[in-house]
Formats: structure tokens, C-alpha cells, sequence
């Protein structure tokens, strides 16, 4: 049984209606990577920020379920909704300095979810954070929790806001794009990190990235979105053997690969993201038409 | 002479913000320490490394963006290392940028038109619509793509508009920072495949950094690669991937995932 399962999500622009999800599936079990991948505006994003009920004002819910452990979390009141999905989600954001408040210190930053969601104690919940930024491997951690962000760098805050993410210990992840800004070494360690205590605490987890190279380290199975749309889903292994789709194909192949001698920069040929469209205008056309009769 | 560029013990120092005290004089870090090298005319230069390299702030230096504190950088001949900022206007137009985030270097409320117009005129271009629908064309965008805002643009696009502004003053350099960092693989592809293009057709001399080694196989003759302000290596492209000779240069090189489930990646 899945921890977190989409059926058939639809979102659109609250004003001129105009789709950014059409009719997303998708399941994560308990300590399994799911990778969402897609070019800008595909709306890899979107599928995270509505799991975790932070939609932009604009964007409205038009169809679908998201079940969280069983429970439709759009089916709830919002109250209600933020309560359950604060206690069992948690976000890994991408860029590691706009995510903290850059006037506060690391120390409450981490704490404050574990008092106004688990209702610990400030004492509690410092032990606790002390014991997190060990976990990702942080030195000096009890003087970090008295630092403020200007002070550490790009690739030590994202551990901060990892060692956050795990804090109250939720099922369920979503990482959108966590290693974008920082430079490959960096990268690579933040990575393995992610990794490494999404499989000691058996934590689904959702990783939004457009780079099939990571996908290919982190994530069990993925989902390639085109404008809203899953184009496919598959096994990690399955995909990068033999992807289905002609426009995963394409994708793989525009990705750079540092030991082609080629240099490989083929982008999507326009004939395949013609295809892709129409099979979007045949999916729009079936839902009006569905609707009409 | 074959050498756009002649840069000797370079050398760069900020004041360090971080640990001024509350009064005197912050101590200064030194950012760049040393660099020899020479591009030749034509050459599509690579320069790499991690956050904190320096990278940014060599091409900085290159433009005169940022005045060196040590050494000397002669641009076709003539040294601009420390030249008033008045007798650099002269040189301005010949060396130009591409900045990393379109969004913020396109001003929100100027039209493509004016975005690419401005520095013409500034530069005393007589035919300024002629040269801008020429600079378009170049870039690949349609000709009315000049009415349009640059939020009414894809970063792809809006990076293509930064270019056209660029190569419109015709210049002999270009410093390209990081340039398709924001955007996805098909469009990094195709805007690097256009840069190559153009560097061919209008005769450029590129320098283009990167953090990521693989975007720039294709693209670069040669790669320079900064760590802490120093170079450990400057190697022909190809030599650089098939032997690398620094330890920095195999740790940059392993830290890149291939998009490959069975590549080593411990």
C-alpha cells in the first residue's frame, strides 16, 4: 500500500482556467524514491507544492485525490488539512538561502516545527535538533544552532534545511530540485546525504529535478511530465535501458553526458514536441468531451 | 597579434564585509591569486570550478568589471588594467556579457526593442533598427519578438535576447557567466549550439564559465579550471576529459552524475 497516492490530479489557473496538471497518478511507498521529471513549466512542482497544501493563490484543484496513509487529504477542512499534512510531510526546498529567515538563528528555525507540531518542549526539541545536524553531518553543530544563515555556506544550509525536513520525523518528503544551486562536489555530497537518511528512516520520498543524471543516483522509479501531462512512468532501470516514451528519449538524449566526445547537445527535435502536443490536445479534447455528453 | 587577451599574475583582493569590525578597515581576502594565461583570437575558453573558485570574479576582472589589485591584463594590445573608468568607455563595446539570470538583467519594463536598442545608442550606432532586427535574426527570434516584455518571453528565449544585445555592438569578446545554469537540458542545448554558431559566423573570441564541466565539452577549445583562486590546470578540451592532470579537475569530473544507473558514483 502506498504512503502517498495521486489519482488523477487536475490544477488550473484560478482566472483563465488554463491547465497545469492533467490528470496526474502517481504512487510513493514507504522508503521509495520518486522522481519527477520534466523541462520548466511542466508542472514537476506543482504535483509537490500540492501535496503539501502550498498551491500559489492562483492555482485551484480542479479534479483528482491526494491520499495521504489512506486519506484524502482535498476531501478535509483546511484546518484540518494543514494539521495532518505538517505532522506526516515535510519539504526540502531548493534554494537553500531564500528558505530561511536570514534575522533569526539555525537553533529555532529547526525547533519551532517540533514545538508547534509535535508540541515538544524548547529543551526537547534542541536536544533533538542537535542530534539532527549530527546526522548530516554538520561540525560544531551546537554552535551552528546559534548561527544566522549569512554565516554558513550555500551547501551547509541545505544540510540545515535537511536536518529541518527529517526533524518531526514525517513518512513523506518532497525534495523540489534540492541541489540546483550548488555547484557538483557539493552536490554530490548533499545528495548522498538525502539518500542516506531517506533510507535509514524509510521516508517516501518525491524528488523533483530536471536532470535525468540525478534521477539516475537518488530515485526508484520516475514520472516524465510534458505540460501537466505524465508521459510515462517507470522503474529507474527499465527507464534509462529503454524509455517508451519518443519524447523521454529525447530528453535523455539532450541531457550532456561529460564523456560523449560529442559533447551530445541535441535538443528535443521539433517533430517529437509536436507529437507531445497533440497527444495533449487529444487528452483535452477527451475531457471536454467526456464533460458534454 | 594572435592573443586577444594577455593575462599576467593576476591578482584581485576584496574587503571582507563578513569580519569588518565595527570601525577600521575590513581585512581583504584575496580572491584571485595569480593567473597566467593567453586567449587567442577565435578561442572559446572554458573556465570552471566550484562555488568560492573565483570564476565570476575573473571574468569580472576581464571586462573591468572589478579592478585588479596585482598583475596586468592587456586586451588587444592595450593594458586596461587599471585604466579610468573614462578611457575604458572606448573599449567597452569590444568587450561585452552574458549574465547569468535573463530575468534579472533584462529591465522588466523595457520592451526586446529597447533592451537591445539602449547600448547601441549609447555606443553612438548610427541604422540602430537595422542592426537590432539583425541581432534577432542572429539569435534565432522572430522579428516581432522586439514588441514583446521580457516576462512575455521562456528563459530560454529571454537568454537568447541577452545574447542578441551582446553581439549587436559587434563586439571582439565574449564573457558568458554561467550562462544556461537556469535553463533545462533542451534548451541549454539549444543555446549553446547557437553560441557555437555565432562564435563561428561573427568571428568571437568566447570565454565561458561554468560550474559544470559537461555542458562545456562541446563547446570549448580549451578549459581552465579554478580552485580557491588558483588554477590548477589549463588543457586543450579533449586532453583535459581523457587525462586530467590536476586532483581537483578527477573530483569535478567524478562528482557529475551521468545520467547512467550503473556509473560508479561513490
Amino acid at each position: 500500500m502506498s504512503f502517498l497516492s495521486i489519482r488523477n490530479l487536475c490544477l488550473a489557473l484560478r482566472d483563465t482556467g488554463a491547465p497545469l496538471l492533467r490528470g496526474v497518478s502517481l504512487d510513493v511507498a514507504a522508503g521509495e524514491v520518486h522522481g519527477l521529471v520534466g523541462e520548466s513549466g511542466a508542472g514537476k512542482s506543482m504535483i509537490g507544492k500540492a501535496v503539501l497544501g502550498i498551491l500559489p493563490r492562483a492555482v485551484a484543484v480542479t479534479a483528482g485525490q491526494i491520499l495521504l496513509d489512506g486519506q484524502d487529504l482535498l476531501a478535509l477542512p483546511p484546518g484540518e488539512r494543514r494539521r495532518q499534512i505538517g505532522r506526516m510531510a515535510a519539504l526540502i526546498p531548493q534554494d537553500p538561502l531564500t528558505a530561511l529567515n536570514p534575522s533569526r538563528r539555525i537553533g529555532p528555525q529547526i525547533t519551532d516545527r517540533l514545538v508547534d507540531i509535535l508540541g515538544w518542549s524548547r529543551n526537547r526539541a534542541e536536544a533533538r535538533a542537535l542530534e539532527l545536524l549530527e546526522e548530516v553531518q554538520v561540525n560544531d553543530p551546537a554552535r551552528v544552532l546559534r548561527q544566522y544563515p549569512h554565516e554558513l555556506s550555500g551547501g551547509m544550509r541545505q544540510r540545515i534545511l535537511i536536518a529541518s525536513a527529517f526533524a518531526a520525523e514525517p513518512r513523506l518528503i518532497v525534495a523540489d530540485e534540492p541541489t540546483t544551486a550548488l555547484d557538483v562536489t557539493v552536490q554530490k555530497q548533499i545528495l548522498r546525504l538525502i539518500a542516506g537518511m531517506q533510507a535509514r528512516h524509510g521516508t517516501a520520498l518525491l524528488f523533483v529535478t530536471h536532470d535525468l543524471g540525478v534521477v539516475s543516483k537518488v530515485c526508484g522509479s520516475l514520472s516524465v511530465l510534458y505540460a501537466g501531462r505524465v508521459l510515462e512512468q517507470a522503474a529507474m532501470r527499465d527507464f534509462f535501458a529503454a524509455p517508451r516514451h519518443a519524447y523521454s528519449a529525447a530528453l535523455l538524449a539532450a541531457t550532456p553526458k561529460y564523456t560523449d566526445p560529442d559533447g551530445s547537445l541535441t535538443p528535443v527535435p521539433e517533430a517529437i514536441l509536436a507529437q507531445v502536443r497533440a497527444e495533449i490536445v487529444a487528452y483535452d479534447a477527451g475531457i471536454s468531451g467526456g464533460k458534454h455528453g | 597579434m594572435a592573443d586577444l587577451y594577455q593575462v599576467e599574475n593576476l591578482r584581485l583582493s576584496l574587503a571582507d564585509m563578513t569580519r569588518k569590525p565595527p570601525f577600521g578597515a575590513a581585512p581583504r581576502i584575496e580572491v584571485l591569486k595569480g593567473l597566467n594565461f593567453c586567449i587567442p583570437r577565435g578561442e572559446i575558453i572554458g573556465i570552471v570550478g566550484g562555488s568560492g573558485s573565483g570564476k565570476s570574479t575573473l571574468g569580472r576582472a576581464m571586462v573591468r568589471l572589478l579592478e585588479p589589485s596585482g598583475g596586468t591584463i592587456r586586451f588587444d594590445g592595450t593594458d586596461i588594467t587599471h585604466l579610468p573608468e573614462a578611457d575604458l568607455r572606448a573599449h567597452r563595446r569590444r568587450f561585452q556579457m552574458i549574465f547569468q539570470d535573463p530575468m534579472s538583467s533584462l529591465n522588466p519594463r523595457h520592451r526586446v526593442s529597447q533592451i537591445i536598442a539602449g547600448p547601441l545608442a549609447l555606443h553612438g550606432f548610427d541604422s540602430i533598427g537595422t542592426k537590432m532586427a539583425e541581432a534577432l535574426d542572429h539569435v534565432g527570434l522572430p522579428r516581432h519578438f522586439a514588441t514583446r516584455y521580457p516576462h512575455e518571453l521562456s528563459g530560454g528565449q529571454r537568454q537568447r535576447v541577452g545574447i542578441a544585445r551582446a553581439i549587436a555592438l559587434r563586439p571582439d569578446f565574449i564573457l558568458a557567466d554561467e550562462i544556461v545554469s537556469g535553463l533545462d537540458v533542451s534548451s541549454q542545448a539549444q543555446v549553446l549550439r547557437l553560441l557555437e554558431d555565432l562564435v563561428r559566423d561573427l568571428g568571437l573570441t568566447l570565454a565561458f564559465i561554468s560550474h559544470d564541466l559537461s555542458v562545456i565539452r562541446r563547446l570549448c577549445h580549451r578549459i581552465m579550471v579554478l580552485h580557491r583562486g588558483e588554477m590548477m590546470e589549463l588543457a586543450p578540451t579533449a586532453q583535459l576529459f581523457a587525462a586530467p592532470q590536476a586532483a581537483y579537475t578527477r573530483d569535478l569530473l567524478e562528482a557529475i552524475p551521468l545520467p547512467d544507473p550503473d556509473q560508479a558514483w561513490a
